[in-house]
């Protein structure tokens, strides 16, 4: 993408048209015409928009200052009781840990794995193609679909335990899913399997940005390999790795279909997470005013990110257009 | 000459000493074993029998049987899945292209007084996944009599892709030459026939990008059809998988084939268009 528009010459804006054009109809009616067009192709997408992204959101704050079932009136308005019940819950508390620990290990495991993974694709393999295809096919499984296989490979004597028996290692077999001190780094490792391909190949796709020269002139200038990663290639591929965090971390903070369909953030909320707690405490109880508090408190919670990201980290990338919105 | 080459080889040499070549074969070796493998297991997995599985996991299939594959394959259950999953990603798709690239061209070749701030707010629409609302979403489409129903998914799944069609497109339609709308405005188009006639054929492949990005996007999601959908005769095909798997616990080869089945239409898709994909999704993130 980024390629092609710098192939094409930056084009102008549009209004910067000669002004001279022959037979043009007066100003006012020009301007009319204008404002029409724009209404034509702007007010059909934001009346989806604004109908389906935005009013849900305002909904869903109303909702939680009631006491709601979600069927019949809103009448038994409780102020902020949902918020402190929320915010106090000890069970609640937990499920954000869990999002917190999900979003730290991908930091701290999967970011240098991916890392790892695409420097050495980037150097030296041929295939490149079929390798990255190949890391790349969980990504575009739904989570529905990889969350029942894992579910399956990972049941006590199934596959994994029947392949890690087979290979001597029959000391490693765990209850994978059924063990509250083990659970939640299973989902981890399935969330890993996942979403590796994805990091892989988005820095692929910074490292191809790298000019090689860039690194070879620091090898002959007598830079170890070691040195040259650490000193030119890192740094440079930095911004790719802050949109990674970025993406990786609002990802961590709304996971729900792995979890939901391995655990159902169980064994005794050993693997709940804000968006299982919504739905057990939310909609399987139909306390809908509590569960809408769950999205607002969500919301806040990613926004604040967000906006903390894109303060200290984010600044300088083009990719903090994405929060600057909202600055 | 002779000195750079050797200089040149001392490079080569060097990027050797980093992880020695066979050392890095079998890493990725690892790495494909680790990724493919799962998937493979399945498929294969789905030619056994229960009873086989349950004495050996790891044994392949003896006799391979046809069985559960054509049991799904000839069941209404599956094909209803597939076929809603198919109508809501493309009415989802189909809208979010559109009005993603009506407001693409609006937002990048007129000029007007708060431009930015509209792109600004559906720019914003990507901090909120679609997970996070799909409680709300839920209460309001109850409240629209759009519950239990196909478009209650595909609208908001169009909402939610609209932000990432619209970065995508607004720089690749901005970079579009002006000289080109000039000529043909200059010839007597109106700017929508310049629109239609020129700029959407040139953005094509970036059209291709978003629609694939929406279309999976759909295909793949659950939370918000799970909340919306109670009649299994809306079941997408991710709802599909997971209810299949809890209603034959007990018949393991069963619910391998049900999954092997489902990964087929999406990993279909993925290798029909994976450079447009991963091109358009890198192309996203630098914007």
């Amino acid at each position: 993408m980024a390629r092609t528009q710098g192939a094409i010459a930056a084009g102008r804006e549009a209004t910067s048209r000669p002004a001279a054009m022959a037979g043009r109809p007066p100003r006012s009616r020009r301007r009319l015409r204008k404002a029409a067009e724009l209404t034509a192709l702007l007010g059909p997408p934001i009346v989806l928009f604004v109908g389906f992204v935005i009013v849900p959101m305002i909904f869903a704050a109303w909702y939680s200052l009631y006491n709601w079932s979600g069927f019949g009136p809103l009448s038994d308005f409780i102020g902020f009781q949902n918020y402190s019940g929320v915010l106090t819950g000890p069970v609640f508390h937990q499920a954000l840990l869990h999002n917190v620990i999900i979003a730290v290990l991908s930091l701290v495991i999967q970011l240098p794995v991916s890392i790892g993974l695409a420097l050495l694709l980037n150097w030296r393999v041929r295939s490149r193609t079929v390798l990255r295809l190949a890391v790349f096919a969980p990504f575009v499984l739904s989570e529905a679909t990889a969350a029942v296989m894992w579910y399956e490979l990972l049941q006590p004597g199934g596959p994994v335990d029947a392949l890690l028996e087979a290979v001597g290692l029959g000391g490693l077999v765990h209850y994978w899913l059924a063990s509250t001190s083990l659970v939640l780094y299973t989902v981890f490792a399935v969330a890993t399997w996942k979403y590796i391909g994805f990091g892989i190949v988005l820095l692929l796709a910074g490292l191809q940005g790298i000019p090689p020269e860039l690194r070879e002139a620091a090898a002959i200038d007598g830079a170890t390999p070691w040195q040259v990663t650490r000193t030119i290639t890192l740094p440079l591929l930095a911004p790719t790795i802050r949109i990674w965090i970025f993406l990786s971390v609002i990802g961590s903070l709304q996971l729900f279909d792995l979890v939901w369909i391995m655990t159902m953030g169980g064994p005794a909320n050993a693997s709940s997470t804000m968006l299982t707690y919504q739905y057990v405490n939310g909609v399987e109880r139909t306390q809908f005013g509590y569960g809408a508090t769950v999205s607002v408190v969500l919301f806040v919670i990613s926004l604040v990110f967000a906006l903390a990201y894109q303060r200290y980290a984010l600044r300088r990338d083009t990719a903090g257009a994405l929060t600057r919105a909202v600055m | 000459v002779t000195a750079l080459t050797a200089r040149r080889r001392d490079v080569i040499r060097e990027r050797r000493t980093w992880l020695s070549l066979p050392a890095s074969y079998l890493v990725i070796l690892i790495v494909l074993a680790i990724t493919i493998a799962p998937m493979l297991y399945m498929i294969v997995g789905g030619f056994s029998t229960t009873a086989q599985l349950n004495a050996n996991p790891n044994a392949l299939p003896h006799p391979w049987v046809w069985d559960n594959y054509a049991t799904i394959l000839t069941s209404s259950l599956f094909w209803q899945a597939v076929a809603n999953s198919a109508v809501i990603a493309v009415v989802a798709t189909g809208l979010a292209v559109t009005f993603g690239s009506m407001a693409a061209f609006a937002l990048s070749r007129y000029t007007f007084p708060g431009r930015e701030a509209f792109y600004l707010l559906f720019v914003a629409g990507l901090l909120f996944p679609l997970n996070t609302a799909a409680l709300p979403l839920f209460l309001q489409l109850q409240q629209m009599g759009l519950n239990d129903n196909l478009l209650g998914v595909a609208l908001p799944e169009a909402a939610f892709s609209l932000p990432v069609t619209i970065i995508i497109l607004r720089p690749f339609m901005r970079a579009i030459p002006g000289e080109l709308e000039d000529a043909a405005i200059v010839d007597g188009a109106t700017r929508f026939r310049f629109f239609l006639r020129i700029l959407l054929p040139l953005s094509r492949p970036a059209l291709i990008t978003v629609g694939i990005l929406a279309f999976v996007t759909s295909w793949n999601a659950y939370l918000l059809p799970l909340v919306i959908f109670t009649s299994q005769d809306h079941y997408t095909l991710p709802l599909a998988v997971a209810s299949f798997q809890s209603t034959y616990t007990q018949d393991t080869a069963r619910v391998y084939a049900f999954t092997a089945l489902s990964m087929i239409p999406a990993l279909a898709i993925f290798v029909f268009a994976q450079r447009k994909l991963v091109g358009g999704l890198v192309g996203a993130i630098r914007g």
